[in-house]
């Protein structure tokens, strides 16, 4: 006689929990095989992507499409059916300069002005951020006393919106600021620094710096602490110097995080608007005017709008951001390559 | 059904409806320079006592999203149902037609008629609404600082070059760091424009180029900031035709005369108290004349309304003579309506300063220009104004010479005439 196979015992509260779970699952199940039978295999992925492409569909392909529609055509009006089709004609007006070096001799001449802006900011703010996240990285990776007090010290501007950082840095560097009250406190005079072309584009980098660096420091700080420490060990019983041990450990096996972080700060820097917005308006003049502005003014704050020309401006930011997705990939990729080789 | 079903289904009812606008809704987009959208809460919750089926919702905003957010809104076909503008002319495509709905249109048109043109399209006869306020445009000076610096407020009569010279006197004896501040508005910037002979409509309703009188002016006025008479905070502290004013500088005592215009006061009254003895001053003169800008604000109906019955009865109260002198007289505003103005008014302060300064503005309400007038009423007004303050913060910021930024106002407004296919 065979013996019996003894099942397993639970408590009573445990199978009661059991029961609508089995049959939530089951619920799913049923679906699922069906859709396995009638597609195979390769049918289920794309059964599982069909939803985020739908949402990537209509919130993302979507709009762009129409913006391309929009920069197509002329007119105040904001219905596509209202607007009259003018080709491109848009960007012919865009790209109307006799100089492109020099934004006054350009039919719209504050964009090619939000361009060059852009970026110089691009330049200086990327550098900057870079070189600023990656040396916090480095220190707070060190055994520092109370090192998760830093590290939340850091990240703290992140948690902030940018329109309160932009207020924050307002308060300070404003005529009647904190700053100016400091510098008067130690006998100095108080000067406007949000009214002079250079300061107000340097708080304009300075801040955007601040705000941000917390979220790639963070980023840089995973990828250092995934360094094997025997690495290190090794280097030093060879003797090398802690500079050359960065050179030749530390950033090679950092560059997939630093590549991430460099692509995400770029296209950041380009779209730069909310907190520069709230601190300088875009002054003094046009000299912290940058493009997101420009097509922010042009498609909704002036009158009369023009969505067609903002559209067409915005097109044109999207293509930047496109050739710079392109390029990081293309250094991922040869990165991973070089990687795979060593 | 099952008690859960029945509870599932209730809850559904209950999500949809919370966000669904309700029948006998109406819904009020305001903004606030002053005290006033307390003042109209207050009017607005005694209303709601007295019709209990219309609920009025006051959106509190921000004079930017009325300025920036509303017209996109409108053109997409919705909006609120009612909405406090200053581009009243503009837009008045969006405005709903009140006459066949209120109570009695001869009241709207024989107590608001005056301004009934700013606020519908050409050629029509339609009531929009009603200003809930008449502004005008001028000067304040800090009385304190004159006095402690001996020098005399020039008088009625005194023009541009006599304020910025005692004003300039002033702020040296007395370490002031502005003598003088200018709203960034092309709205502001109007008023000097035209007591120097400016011009901006041409032979065919459209915008001209800038004329003699214009340049004139705007010479004087980059100058003034290049030089320190003018405060450089106001005017080079954006990019665009963002608005930007001085009022907080004035209020702080670091101005020595501030040309703003008549809406102020409450907030002078209320902020300055008994700090420093200030003054309105009217509108200092050019070679034409001495003429300020006129304007306001408009309570205006929204044609995309669902419920416009309720929306006209919500009108009718808010223009009802009583309570128009209500809000005038708690808001410290010169109202629009020709009974409260005739009867005369009680303003509710206790600020003699406030009183005299509404008495000043009433006073320099008689030397508006014509085209002050007509300005307010005119379809490109806020295309100039837009333009104006672009270009002149650009040439004050020392980005490009007056010249060059006189030919980029002309062509940035011919080319949104071109643009509006007008």
């Amino acid at each position: 006689m065979k013996a019996e196979t003894p099942r397993p015992t639970g408590s009573g509260f445990g199978e009661a929990i059991m029961i609508p779970v089995r049959l939530a699952m089951g619920l799913i199940d049923a679906p699922l095989r069906w859709v396995q039978r009638k597609l195979g295999l390769g049918g289920m992925a794309a059964f599982f992507l069909l939803p985020n492409m739908l949402i990537f569909g209509i919130f993302v392909l979507l709009p762009f499409f129409i913006n391309f529609a929009y920069s197509m055509t002329g007119g105040t009006a904001l219905f596509l059916d209202d607007r009259t089709f003018v080709g491109t004609d848009q960007y012919v007006r865009l790209f109307d300069c006799s100089n492109y070096l020099d934004p006054n001799s350009c039919t719209e001449d504050t964009f090619w002005t939000a361009v060059g802006n852009t970026a110089w900011f691009v330049v200086l703010q990327v550098t900057l951020m870079i070189l600023f996240s990656l040396v916090t990285a480095l220190i707070l990776n060190r055994e520092l006393m109370a090192r998760s007090f830093w590290r939340a010290v850091f990240f703290f501007p992140v948690l902030l919106s940018p329109v309160v950082v932009g207020l924050i840095w307002k308060w300070i560097l404003q005529r009647q600021g904190l700053l100016n009250f400091a510098l008067y406190g130690f006998g100095f005079q108080p000067y406007t620094w949000l009214n002079d072309r250079n300061w107000a584009f340097a708080a304009a980098v300075g801040v955007s710096i601040w705000a941000h660096m917390g979220f790639y420091t963070l980023i840089l700080l995973a990828g250092l602490q995934a360094i094997p420490k025997d690495l290190y060990e090794a280097a030093e019983m060879d003797g090398t110097r802690p500079a050359r041990a960065f050179w030749r450990i530390t950033l090679p096996l950092l560059m997939p995080n630093l590549l991430v972080v460099i692509v995400l700060v770029l296209i950041r820097a380009v779209q730069i608007f909310d907190e520069v917005y709230v601190l300088t308006g875009g002054g003094p003049g046009t000299s912290t005017l940058y493009l997101t502005q420009y097509i922010y003014e042009t498609g909704f704050a002036t009158q009369l709008r023009n969505p067609g020309l903002a559209a067409a401006a915005s097109i044109l930011m999207g293509v930047v951001l496109i050739v710079l997705t392109l390029i990081q990939l293309g250094l991922g990729r040869s990165s991973e390559k070089n990687g795979s080789r060593k | 059904m099952t008690k859960t079903g029945t509870m599932l289904a209730a809850f559904a009812v209950g999500l949809l409806t919370s966000t669904a606008a309700m029948a006998g809704d109406v819904r009020i987009m305001w903004y606030s320079d002053g005290v006033e959208g307390e003042v109209l809460k207050d009017l607005l919750d005694r209303f709601m006592k007295e019709n209990p089926g219309i609920n009025v919702i006051l959106d509190n905003v921000s004079y930017s999203v009325v300025r920036e957010q509303l017209p996109v809104q409108l053109e997409a076909g919705n909006g609120p149902d009612i909405a406090r503008v200053t581009n009243l002319k503009a837009q008045s495509q969006h405005w709903l037609d009140l006459r066949p709905l209120v109570a009695d249109a001869a009241y709207w048109d024989a107590n608001f008629g005056d301004q009934a043109d700013w606020m519908r399209p050409d050629g029509s006869t339609q009531i929009s609404g009603f200003m809930t306020q008449i502004t005008i445009a001028g000067g304040f000076a800090n009385k304190t600082l004159f006095d402690q610096a001996g020098v005399a407020i020039p008088g009625k009569d005194a023009t541009w070059d006599d304020w910025a010279k005692a004003a300039k006197q002033v702020a040296e004896s007395q370490q002031v760091p502005f003598p003088m501040a200018l709203d960034r508005s092309g709205h502001r910037l109007s008023g000097p424009n035209l007591s120097f002979g400016a011009n901006y409509i041409g032979a065919d309703g459209k915008p001209a180029p800038l004329d003699k009188g214009s340049k004139a002016f705007l010479e004087k006025f980059v100058g003034w900031i290049a030089d320190g008479t003018m405060s450089k905070d106001v005017w080079v502290s954006a990019a665009g035709s963002t608005y930007r004013a001085a009022a907080d500088d004035f209020i702080n005592g670091q101005l020595v005369y501030y040309y703003s215009g008549s809406w102020q006061i409450p907030n002078f009254s209320t902020k300055i108290g008994s700090n420093f003895d200030w003054v309105a001053t009217g509108s200092p003169c050019g070679p034409a004349n001495c003429t300020g800008m006129t304007g306001g604000a408009g309570l205006v109906a929204v044609k995309y309304t669902k419920n416009p019955k309720e929306v006209a009865k919500v009108m009718d109260y808010l223009a009802r003579e009583d309570i128009v002198k209500e809000f005038s007289e708690r808001t410290l505003f010169l109202p629009a309506h020709k009974g409260v103005l005739a009867k005369g008014l009680d303003f509710k302060t206790d600020d003699p300063q406030a009183k005299a300064a509404l008495a000043e503005f009433i006073d320099a309400s008689k030397t508006l220009s014509d085209l002050a007038r007509k300005l307010p009423g005119w379809h490109w007004s806020d295309t100039v104004y837009g333009a104006l303050v672009t270009r002149v913060s650009q040439a004050a910021a020392g980005e490009m010479p007056l010249q060059e930024a006189v030919t980029r106002i002309d062509a940035d407004i011919a080319a949104k005439v071109k643009d509006s296919g007008l």
